[in-house]
């Protein structure tokens, strides 16, 4: 009891510290510096229409080449420990009920199909390769729930998300030797609102919506295979 | 201001059940509170009154009625880290759970300080 009413007090002292720290900064009210000239130049210098895409991928693009790598990292973590090959322990299942297996069926190819058309228009709509590819992990959650027997094939998911992280790899090169810099602009701005436009923005977001599609899927079925290896519960 | 009241209500609920509660899996879910409440902070301190998300359509074409977009770019980072450090600590759960067959951080002996 002692103990609750100290962390109690820890708990209001850091939220304290917190809210003494944001009354430095105003709610509300404009406070843009950097951000002014991403809202100025996104449009002449790389032709995207979302402009917090462009400063994810275009203005700062090697950030989040260094985030589809955690994102690589944990789905390895993930792997390396719960990954076990040994298939002869007791499996118990919650069987799925009429109504999500036949709605899983109708409803899983439209996931996908959603799924790839936010990764395709993340320069001109609020979307992305992340955004788009965790969609695309949820279908196959779905079909783990339904289909008690699911196990996708794990090779093909590999090669796909080998080639999503190459993708990137491979434009960021083109960049260092066809231009100045890592990641630069080697494609045509094209016209605004068009799906061809915003440069090296929707090949990247293609590669990613892939990659973080099939690692989330393969760590629901690393948790999946846990449940079923182990007999759950 | 309303969105910075809720986000430190989040934090506080989330170093509540992070510090507190000793089930592992309401460990984690207070750690992702945590980590949204800071995500909402920071989007909150970007928005600024009466305009509109950094988003260029066919009607909205001036840059000067936009929000800062730097904040939500980083908090798209953050995002997503935030969901790969959720899967690990996942496995890190499952993993205990087989190795000592309860989730209850007292009862896991080799933990108890």
């Amino acid at each position: 009891m002692i103990r609750k009413i100290i962390y109690g007090i820890f708990i209001l002292i850091i939220v304290s510290a917190i809210a003494m720290f944001l009354r430095g900064t105003p709610f509300g009210v404009d406070k843009m510096d950097v951000g002014k000239y991403y809202l100025e130049e996104t449009i002449p210098q790389t032709g995207a229409a979302n402009v917090v895409t462009s400063v994810t991928l275009f203005y700062r693009g090697f950030d989040t080449l260094g985030e589809v790598t955690v994102l690589f990292t944990a789905a390895l973590g993930v792997a390396v420990l719960l990954f076990i090959e040994d298939k002869k322990r007791k499996m118990t299942y919650v069987k799925a009920n009429f109504v999500t297996k036949i709605g899983t069926r109708i409803v899983f190819p439209f996931i996908l199909l959603t799924g790839a058309y936010i990764f395709m228009h993340g320069h001109l709509t609020p979307g992305g390769g992340f955004q788009g590819g965790a969609l695309i992990a949820t279908g196959f959650l779905l079909l783990y729930l339904a289909y008690e027997e699911t196990s996708i094939d794990r090779k093909k998911f590999y090669l796909v998300e080998g080639l999503g992280g190459l993708t990137y790899v491979i434009v960021g090169l083109l960049g260092y030797f066809m231009r100045d810099s890592f990641l630069a602009n080697v494609l045509p701005n094209g016209t605004l609102f068009d799906l061809l436009s915003g440069g090296i923005i929707l090949p990247i977001y293609i590669g990613v919506g892939l990659k973080v599609g099939s690692e989330l899927a393969n760590i629901v079925d690393d948790l999946f295979c846990e449940v079923k290896c182990t007999g759950g519960e | 201001m309303i969105f910075y009241i809720t986000a430190l209500i989040i934090i506080g609920i989330g170093l509540y059940a992070l510090i507190i509660k000793s089930n592992l899996i309401k460990k984690i879910i207070g750690l992702d509170l945590i980590e949204t409440g800071i995500n909402l902070l920071i989007v909150s301190i970007g928005y600024i009154d009466g305009k509109e998300a950094p988003i260029f359509t066919f009607n909205v074409r001036n840059a000067a009625s936009m929000v800062d977009p730097v904040p939500q770019a980083l908090t798209l980072t953050s995002i997503v880290i935030g969901a790969s450090e959720l899967a690990l600590a996942a496995a890190f759960v499952v993993l205990l759970y087989r190795k000592y067959g309860t989730l209850n951080v007292k009862k896991i002996r080799s933990l108890k300080w």
